[in-house]
């Protein structure tokens, strides 16, 4: 936002200076402002990452939102689409960030992720539970039916037959194949690279079997071609802008795919308007002859085109303050769909001494002067009040959690109910500083041989996070710690320059605040962010995922382990080992476990499964309306 | 009078680029970059996010990218947006009919409404008309477009569900019906941005006006006997209008940039919305596109005016 301020100040200063021209372009900044902080990213997941709850998003419970937790059922059974394809005229789609490419290998957030998934589709999705759902694959690979090697290092695709491109040609093996070497490829930049890291080779067995063989054994047998990320593309169509060319294809606005749609015409920015692919595998779907998927504006605005006027059927990510929004849903035009993810709102506590001098600062060689001890750490966990905040903040958007990992349900700890550092006691939480030897001296803030125990706290500028950091900074006052907040532009703050000392990475402050969450439902390369071998320091700029500069050779243990289990039941036990590790050792004080989607719908359109793994219209050839 | 147009050609050039320079140098310097939407995502990790910088040129400084800017500039070419991929040529190609389309209809709307107003208003200084005006006209100004769009919306989508408050670039007229609809769905952006446009036109041409009529040539003409169509047409008016040919020629380039605000509420997909949206993802081939191509048509209409003026204006004379 300060971003926007400042460039269109500064362009301001340049055109008065050419004449007076300047006046009327110039009181600009506030609505523009809207759309940059919240861009949330879903597929590509961390919406959080991104830049994390929707600027306006405020106060207090939606109570007319229908919620479906992660795994439990959808608020509506899909029915099939009642007429059968083609019934239904045009299904209108509203998101507040507009897409700008329909290449999903090159996306650059959430908007371009659904946007592509209309026409494109990877082998399978992540189902609402985390499970995959088989798309082109005939069936999903597992151990059982053989599909995936004892040793966990080959992975066998059976396609479906018979599946065609919209333009009429036949999907082989060798798109997928093709797919996973246009992502792989370094010089492309595809933004989804990451998911073809540890593999071997991908190979076409016949025009129906794809092989990924993985260097090692790898316990995740659906990091390749499954969700948003692995949408296959079509070989002909772009085999020839491989690499360095692949911002030259053509395709890259029009893509073909095997999907329920295609598009028709796209205003980069702007719209999508897609038909029905008539080569779609299901002869009964889609139900809408027409999609339109039009971008820009901000949530408020796209929640009164749901809710108040019906102009749209479905809209995306309103995070919008729920006094608001409550008033938008009088209309009775629409219901909120919500599902809990994996992403939570974090408070990050730092091993490291921010203070240390010159180089030293925040380094792993350096240690906090009270954040060491366990005792204190509790404290400050047990200070904060995340039921208020999820409440009087996030409504329906969120609810408090202890985990750290918070979906898909079978993962998700039962232990942390009962540990003393998830409940809000400040009472208890003093009691363990004076036992420590923390005294509060005259001014009220406590100190032990002359160190103040004084934190600075930092998260992005935005509206919610800056009420967050409200509730929390009161609660630490209760114990006597003196609290100084800082908020940095999420842009920022977010970014991997070396040279800013205020991003998320140097860390150098003594607690920071973001959300982050798995990217899939496997959660190994999430708590991998943990570990002793991946802190962020000056020696790799900043560029590893362990902010808190903690290491314990226990949690690594128990990640190696991980890593190499097969036994789906005892990972589930790791999994929830290293959770509680995390919440117990307080390394980090899980707060607020996010909805993803946190969208809106007309009362008409019936077909929505709610899903926090996927693209939200990851399943919209099951949408139908009534009239 | 081509002496003059030629010299001041001239002297746009250095003019024009420093303001480039100056742009590249606020975008490059200012924190942020295109994939800092992606930054904690474990799914990008930073490996991933340098390699696509480097895919986008962004690995170098900023300097050799202001010289290799400035050099395909010079050649036509104004590079590809980092989001879209494709030349940002074409971005703006498809921008540039739904500005015109609200951002340029307004302009002409406060024209063609503003001028006979504030004459109008001078002639009868005073009279209920002018106080009408003038009410309105502060109305106009006082109010930012944002709180009038939202007025708009709230009375006439909400409420009244006459219009619709979400721009359909799809549209195409081909008939009376589909002018309709575009008619109905460009009306509330239009009257947005001529009710600010049109205020500050009538105050400018009132007062302009207002300040010739006591004029002793006024008198002069009255006393030749000259009839009043006369001296107001082709004296008064043509008087005053040379402070509004300035206010009119320097906003014209701002039908160009699109309507910032307006835009964002109404979703109209004009360039105003691109610039926004382009800030904010730094595309910065984009951004740069549209700031210089404004800065151009700043410096343009600049020399238009005073050509103008030398027109309307016999006493001055440029050589």
């Amino acid at each position: 936002m300060r971003r926007t301020a400042y460039l269109l100040s500064a362009w301001t200063l340049v055109l008065a200076a050419c004449g007076p021209a300047a006046q009327p372009a110039a009181p600009t900044t506030a609505p523009a402002a809207q759309p940059t902080t919240a861009a949330a990213a879903k597929p590509t997941t961390a919406p959080a990452a991104t830049t994390a709850p929707a600027p306006a998003a405020t106060t207090a419970p939606a109570p007319a939102a229908t919620t479906a937790p992660a795994a439990a059922k959808p608020t509506e059974a899909a029915k099939p689409a009642a007429g059968g394809r083609g019934a239904g005229a045009l299904l209108k789609i509203l998101y507040w960030q507009a897409p700008t490419i329909l290449n999903s290998h090159l996306a650059q957030g959430t908007k371009d992720y659904d946007a592509a998934r209309l026409v494109i589709e990877p082998l399978a999705a992540a189902g609402p539970d985390g499970k995959p759902v088989a798309l082109l694959a005939a069936e999903v690979p597992t151990l059982d039916n053989g599909g995936v090697s004892k040793d966990l290092k080959t992975v066998t695709w059976k396609l479906k037959p018979g599946i065609k491109w919209s333009d009429g040609s036949d999907f082989t093996a060798d798109d997928v194949v093709f797919t996973y070497q246009y992502m792989a490829d370094e010089k492309t930049a595809a933004t989804d690279s990451e998911f073809t890291v540890g593999v071997q080779d991908v190979t076409a067995k016949d025009p129906t079997t794809v092989v990924v063989t993985w260097k090692d054994p790898n316990p995740n047998p659906y990091q390749l071609f499954v969700s948003g990320q692995g949408n296959i593309i079509q070989k002909k169509q772009f085999q020839e802008f491989m690499g360095e060319k692949a911002k030259d294809a053509p395709g890259n606005l029009k893509p073909i795919g095997t999907g329920p749609y295609k598009v028709t015409d796209f205003k980069p920015g702007d719209v999508v308007t897609y038909e029905i692919n008539d080569n779609y595998r299901d002869k009964d779907k889609p139900f809408f002859k027409q999609v339109q998927f039009k971008g820009g504006g901000d949530a408020t605005s796209a929640a009164r085109a749901v809710f108040q006027t019906g102009d749209f059927d479905y809209g995306w990510n309103l995070q919008v303050e729920s006094q608001v929004l409550n008033q938008l849903m009088q209309g009775g035009k629409g219901d909120m769909i919500t599902a809990t993810s994996g992403n939570v709102e974090r408070l990050l506590i730092n091993f490291a001494d921010p203070n240390a001098p010159g180089d030293e600062r925040s380094e792993p060689t350096t240690k906090h002067p009270f954040f060491s001890d366990l005792n204190v750490r509790k404290a400050f966990a047990m200070a904060v009040d995340r039921k208020s905040m999820a409440e009087q903040l996030y409504g329906v958007a969120g609810k408090p959690t202890c985990n750290i990992v918070s979906a898909p349900e079978d993962v998700v700890s039962k232990n942390t109910d009962s540990m003393d550092v998830c409940k809000y006691d400040i009472a208890a939480a003093n009691k363990l500083l004076d036992d420590a030897g923390w005294a509060k001296g005259s001014d009220g803030i406590r100190e032990k041989a002359g160190q103040k125990m004084s934190v600075i706290y930092q998260t992005t500028v935005n509206p919610l996070r800056q009420k967050e950091q409200d509730i929390v900074k009161k609660g630490w006052e209760q114990l006597g710690v003196q609290v100084e907040l800082k908020s940095v532009d999420a842009g920022v703050f977010f970014s991997s320059d070396a040279g800013n000392p205020d991003t998320a990475g140097h860390f150098f402050t003594d607690v920071e605040m973001f959300t982050n969450g798995p990217e899939q439902p496997d959660t190994t390369n999430y708590l991998a962010g943990w570990l002793s071998t991946k802190i962020a320091q000056k020696s790799n700029d900043w560029r590893q995922s362990n902010y808190h500069r903690w290491s314990n050779p226990e949690y690594d243990a128990l990640w190696n382990q991980l890593k190499t289990e097969t036994d789906a039941n005892k990972r589930k036990d790791l999994v929830i080992k290293m959770n509680d590790m995390l919440v117990s050792q307080v390394v980090v004080i899980p707060m607020v476990a996010r909805t993803s989607p946190t969208s809106g719908k007309s009362k008409q359109l019936q077909g929505n499964k709610p899903n926090p793994w996927d693209s939200e219209l990851w399943n919209v050839a099951d949408w139908t309306k009534t009239p | 009078m081509s002496r003059f147009i030629v010299r001041r050609l001239i002297l746009a050039v250095p003019t024009l680029l420093m303001i480039s320079f100056v742009l590249f140098a606020v975008l490059s310097l200012a924190p942020g970059d295109p994939l800092s939407q992606f930054a904690a995502n474990p799914a990008v990790p930073p490996e991933v996010r340098e390699n696509i910088k480097r895919s986008l040129g962004l690995d170098q400084p900023w300097p050799i990218r202001y010289v290799k800017w400035l050099w395909s500039m010079l050649q036509g070419d104004w590079g590809f947006s980092f989001g879209s991929r494709i030349p940002v040529w074409e971005l703006l190609k498809l921008r540039i009919p739904s500005t015109l389309a609200v951002v340029g209809v307004a302009y002409l709307v406060s024209l063609v409404l503003a001028l006979p107003i504030g004459i109008i208003s001078a002639l009868r200084q005073y009279s209920v008309m002018d106080h009408v005006a003038t009410t309105l006209a502060f109305f106009g100004f006082s109010l930012p477009t944002f709180f009038t769009g939202l007025l708009l919306i709230i009375t006439f989508s909400v409420k009244l569900q006459l219009l619709p408050f979400i721009y359909d670039s799809t549209l195409q007229v081909h008939d009376l019906d589909t002018l309709g609809t575009q008619l109905k769905q460009s009306i509330m952006p239009i009257a947005v941005l001529a009710l600010f446009q049109t205020a500050t036109v009538v105050r400018y041409t009132r007062a302009s006006v207002l300040e010739n009529l006591p004029l002793d040539y006024v008198r002069t003409a009255r006393a030749k006997g000259l009839a009043q169509p006369t001296v107001i047409g082709r004296h008064v008016v043509r008087n005053s209008l040379i402070p509004v040919v300035t206010l009119v020629a320097l906003s014209a380039p701002t039908v160009f940039s699109g309507a910032l605000i307006t835009e964002q509420i109404f979703r109209v997909p004009g360039i105003g919305s691109l610039l926004v949206n382009s800030i904010q993802n730094s595309d910065t081939p984009v951004v740069m596109a549209i700031t210089f191509t404004f800065s151009v048509l700043v410096v343009l209409f600049n020399l238009i005016a005073d050509v103008i003026y030398g027109v309307l204006d016999p006493r001055i004379r440029y050589d």
